[in-house]
This record gives C-alpha cells, structure tokens and sequence, in this order.
C-alpha cells in the first residue's frame, strides 16, 4: 500500500514541521521570559 | 505473515480543533481586557505569555471536554464532525494532549506570571472538566448556569497576571460572563433543541420546556443588567463605560424580553432567539471593549 503509506509519512512530516514551530517559538518564549525576569531582578 | 493495517495519524489540524478555537477567542478576548482593565500595567512579555496561558488552559479544558464527551458529540449534528466522533483522532491522543496542555499552561503561569494567577487557572479548567463536563452536563437542566462559571473566569486570570490579586471590578466581569451564559446559551437551545434531544443531554428546552425556558431567559437577564452597570454606578470605571455599558444592555434587555414572551408558531424561523444568540456575543465584545478603552482613553 505505498499510497497509504506516502499519505501517513506526510502526515507524520506535517505534525513534526508543527511541533518544530512550537518547540521553536517556546524558545524565543522563554527566552524572552527570561530576559525580563532578569531585567526585572536588577530594578530596570 | 500478517499485515498490520496502519491507521492514519491525527493531523496536527485536528489537535488545534480539539482546543475549540472559536470558543477560545471569547475567553482570550475577556482574558486580555481583564488585564488591560487592571489599575498596574504588566510587561508585554509577561502580558502575553498570560493571555497565552489563558489560551492554552482554555484550550486544554476543551480537549478534555471533547475526549470525555466523544459519544455524546457522535449523536449531534453540530458536532459530529470533531475529531473524535468522525474517527480522525483516538481517544488516549486527545487525553494525553488535553493532560498535558494543561499541566503546561499552569506551569508556565505560575513560572512566569506569578501563582495567584496560575490556581484561579488551575481552577478554572477543572470546573470546566470536573464541574460542568464530567458532572452536571448529562444531569441537571441547570448545567450550563454552574458550568457557565468556568468560561467567566479568563477576566479575574488576566486581572490576577496584571496585580497578583483580585478586587471586586473583576468579580463583577466574572459575574457579568457568569449570568449572561444562560440567556446565550438557552437562546441557542431553544434552535437548536432537536440536536441536544437526540443526545439525551438534559437542557432546560428538552426537560422543563420550552415556556420555563423563555421565562427563565428573562429572569437571568435582570440580574445581568444590574451587574453589567454595577461598575459605574460603584465609580470603578468612567462615564464612557457607563454610558456605552447602559445602551448595550438596554438592547439586551428588549431582546432578551422579545424572547421571553414569544411562543413558538408551526414553522417558526425563530428568529428573536437566533438574534439574541448573535447580539449576545457582540454584547460581551463590546462591554469589555468599552471597559478597556475607558480604562486607557484620558477624559478631558
């Protein structure tokens, strides 16, 4: 079933594009969470 | 040797459906503006990640909303389409990501924004869940008046990120959001009252009919009003608020009694119900539109 199993690797290749947007904009997230935090620390 | 048929994995498209995104952009909206009503301004960072947190827990209790009620979503035509009565998701992803959205959004809040802040989060999903999903839904015709409480919660989440606390300028917009569920929400039973029939969920239209429910639209709308206004006659917002916050509700209020003492004909286009269902939700816009910009517009 080579179709089925080219719609389940492109389907499995779209959740992972989606988890790497997540994953990637948690970083700049906390990141930027961090930041304040520390500028916030420091009575900036 | 046996072949394994593999099923197709849920797309990340269904994930998203799970969250009810439409539903969340009325909690996101009344979660920002209780924010942005608060007497302290919060970093945007800090605003933000709140307000995503609000999204993210809102989202969370929708998730475990739709995977406790798969079989009841299977029998209504408005929802027979989600993910999981459709077959598109199983029933453990839908738990694992409800679970686990949850247990992040109030990490984050707590780590982030202060911890005020991420119990009444805390809470307010499990009401949602525990409350309204798991207990009263399927019992009580009363269901949607105590689970209403759940989604009148993102103003006092907001208010609390801004100021580590709460006063009574949100306990009114929680109780603004808390009162007007009813009248919402029965005007949105009474046409679409067949589909919660064939589910065998108890609203107010398929047990105590569909005159009770029409007085009881009325009778919610009364103490609706007083709290709506409540925050200007007190003196915690400005004439702009106050005078904005008044003409809404009066409108309401001659929709809501349209309603209320109209019966239902052969044929009936119920068409005061589906304009009252519709102008409810602009009103909640609106008031807490009207809030903000008396909040942050300087009177002369």
């Amino acid at each position: 079933m080579p179709e089925h199993d080219d719609r389940i690797r492109a389907r499995q290749r779209a959740r992972a594009t989606a988890m790497a947007l997540v994953l990637g904009g948690l970083v700049v997230l906390l990141f930027a969470i961090t930041i304040v935090k520390i500028q916030a620390g420091m009575g900036t | 040797m046996t072949t394994v048929p593999m099923t197709l994995p849920a797309d990340w498209r269904d994930f998203l459906a799970l969250t009810k995104p439409r539903v969340m952009t009325l909690v996101v909206f009344t979660g920002l503006c209780g924010m942005l009503a608060a007497p302290v301004t919060i970093h945007p960072v800090l605003g933000f990640t709140a307000v995503l947190c609000i999204a993210l827990g809102a989202g969370a209790a929708g998730a475990l909303n739709q995977w406790y009620e798969a079989d009841l979503d299977a029998k209504m035509k408005r929802t027979r389409g989600r993910p999981l009565p459709a077959g598109r998701m199983d029933r453990q992803s839908a738990l694992h990501f409800g679970v686990g959205l949850a247990i992040f959004s109030v990490l984050l809040m707590g780590l982030a924004v202060n911890i005020p802040a991420a119990l009444i989060l805390t809470v307010s999903i499990l009401f949602y869940v525990l409350i309204y999903t798991v207990w009263l839904k399927r019992r009580t015709p009363q269901n949607i008046v105590i689970g209403g409480a759940a989604g009148a919660f993102p103003p006092l989440i907001g208010w609390a990120a801004a100021t580590g606390q709460v006063a009574l300028l949100p306990f009114l917009l929680f109780s603004l959001v808390f009162l007007w569920t009813p009248p919402h929400f029965w005007a949105l039973a009474l046409f679409v009252r067949s589909d919660y029939a064939a589910a065998g969920v108890p609203m107010l239209p398929v047990v105590a009919g569909e005159r009770t429910t029409r007085v009881q639209i009325g009778l919610y709308t009364v103490p609706m009003a007083v709290v709506a206004i409540l925050p200007w006659l007190l003196n915690l917002t400005g004439p702009l608020y106050g005078v904005i916050a008044t003409a809404l509700t009066v409108a309401f209020g001659v929709l809501a009694l349209r309603v209320a003492t109209r019966t239902t004909q052969p044929d009936d286009t119920m068409k005061p119900e589906k304009q009252l269902f519709a102008y409810s939700i602009l009103y909640l816009f609106a008031m807490f539109g009207a809030l903000v910009a008396d909040r942050w517009i300087p009177y002369a």
